[in-house]
């Protein structure tokens, strides 16, 4: 479980996060939502270590990860796993390489158990047959698998995901989703997801947070988002016609 | 100015996490071949043309200038060795290797950085500055000094060609000259130089690569910025070198 409280982060005197209290919950899909520019990136580079916090409190199974130092928060970063909106595979590395990178850097495994760790890797995001190729010989769907699958190979607790599914086409996009959510299920490990994808809210959201001008602004899960009277989430959620009829019907 | 202070403050910070504790030798090492593959070898047909070509242009413009007879022939050889072996091997060859391996680092790690490959390694909590800049300087103090004793032979060989067929010498007064009062404090301020040459050319680049921030664009003014502080840098520590180990 990641426990957030009373986090506040500017940039200068932007202030993008104020007073953030959020819990994210083991075997959920938790959702982060929100307009461009309402902080949902920084607030999860925030909970990583990426940016340093002006104050509060992030918890990680009940270990506070803010005061650690750098060798204290390397462990809990090895039970992080990120999938970065534009994938972030290391482009001088083949797809083998990729997913293989953090097993050579933190196991003390041999070669063939590393090989067939990645191979079982590749073969649960379903990708096969794709091991000696570069990241730019990849389609946008094959590049955010092979990202699931480097995300995935140390088995880790929490899983982060800025926004998967996007600049793919509806098919791959659900398909990532269903992945996300498998994966989570199967390990259950703490899910964060980063969307704008109202496909991805109705289908997975578990654990939805609002986040509207950098404040946590509403809360619920996808059978609550529909009810909502919430204004702000409202014109968000529902901004499109069809969205609108959905909402209505 | 206050940037200027900014940007060497960041530079030497950079420098303290490239030189912590690797987090696994036996990737870094790997990288490091890596990197003497791709920055040394990659540069050596460039070093081997222009070292050749220079050396030739050296020899036919001494030549072409001491055709008075009082001066003995081997000066031309002489000169040669000496400008290749003190000047044009060392500090030439390193500034267009701060040109070629310059831009090639920044536009690499800043490519790395935009497109966050430098975050994932950060979140897996792998130093990322110690993993991506220090195979590098590694790779470099290690291949520019042989790539400068091979640009030495180059330049030397290259007005050792032109000699052969260039009238008003003979090859024989080139050789005497290429042997004429030779010390060997010579190479060894070449290479002394190298070092230092080496280091300035893959840390000022990677510091420039590891913080650029925007798209595209602002890559290509890193790897420029790249070029031009390294080579600025290189002009002054040669300069300072030169006359604590020559003067």
């Amino acid at each position: 479980m990641i426990e957030v409280k009373n986090l506040y982060k500017s940039f200068g005197e932007h202030h993008v996060l104020q007073d953030i209290s959020v819990s994210f919950e083991p075997g959920k899909i938790n959702l982060i939502i929100g307009g461009s520019g309402s902080g949902k990136s920084v607030l999860t580079k925030c909970m990583v270590g990426l940016h340093e916090i002006d104050s509060g409190s992030i918890k990680y199974d009940g270990k506070e990860f803010t005061t650690m130092n750098f060798k204290q928060k390397k462990e809990i970063r090895k039970d992080i796993g990120m999938l970065f909106q534009a994938s972030a595979l290391f482009d001088s590395l083949t797809v083998e390489e990729n997913v293989l990178f953090p097993l050579e850097m933190y196991t003390k495994q041999t070669r063939k158990e590393m090989l067939e760790r990645v191979d079982f890797c590749l073969d649960r995001v379903n990708l096969e047959n794709a091991n000696k190729l570069y990241p730019a010989e990849l389609s946008g769907g094959m590049k955010k698998r092979v990202g699931i699958a480097r995300a995935i190979a140390l088995n880790p607790k929490y899983l982060f995901c800025d926004e998967p599914n996007s600049g793919l086409d509806p098919f791959t996009g659900i398909v990532i989703d269903q992945l996300i959510q498998e994966i989570t299920k199967e390990y259950n490990m703490t899910t964060i997801v980063i969307t704008h994808d109202m496909n991805s809210v109705m289908e997975t959201g578990e654990n939805i947070m609002f986040l509207y001008q950098g404040k946590n602004w509403w809360q619920g899960d996808n059978n609550e988002i529909v009810k909502s009277d919430n204004k702000e989430l409202s014109e968000f959620v529902f901004a499109s016609k069809i969205m609108k009829q959905f909402k209505n019907i | 100015m206050i940037t200027l202070f900014e940007n060497i403050g960041a530079y030497f910070i950079l420098l303290s996490r490239v030189f912590k504790k690797p987090d696994n030798y036996k990737l870094i090492f790997k990288q490091t071949i890596h990197e003497m593959v791709s920055l040394g070898i990659g540069s050596l047909g460039l070093i081997a043309i222009i070292s050749v070509f220079m050396g030739a242009v050296v020899t036919i413009q001494t030549a072409t200038n001491m055709n008075n007879p009082l001066l003995p022939g081997y000066l031309v050889g002489f000169a040669t060795r000496e400008s290749f072996i003190l000047e044009l091997a060392p500090t030439v060859m390193s500034l267009i290797l701060a040109g070629k391996i310059g831009s090639n680092v920044a536009s690499e790690i800043g490519t790395m950085r935009i497109s966050d490959q430098i975050d994932a390694l950060e979140i897996m909590g792998v130093n990322s500055a110690s993993y991506l800049v220090f195979p590098k300087i590694v790779a470099s103090l290690i291949f520019i000094p042989i790539i400068v004793i091979y640009s030495m032979a180059l330049g030397i060989i290259g007005g050792l060609l032109v000699s052969m067929y260039f009238d008003g010498m003979t090859l024989n007064d080139y050789i005497l000259g290429i042997r004429f009062d030779f010390k060997m404090f010579s190479i060894t301020y070449a290479l002394i130089k190298s070092v230092f040459f080496a280091f300035i050319i893959t840390s000022i680049p990677s510091y420039f690569g590891y913080y650029v921030k925007g798209g595209a664009l602002e890559i290509g003014k890193a790897s420029t910025k790249s070029v031009v502080y390294s080579s600025i840098t290189i002009l002054i520590i040669n300069y300072l070198l030169t006359q604590m180990l020559l003067v």
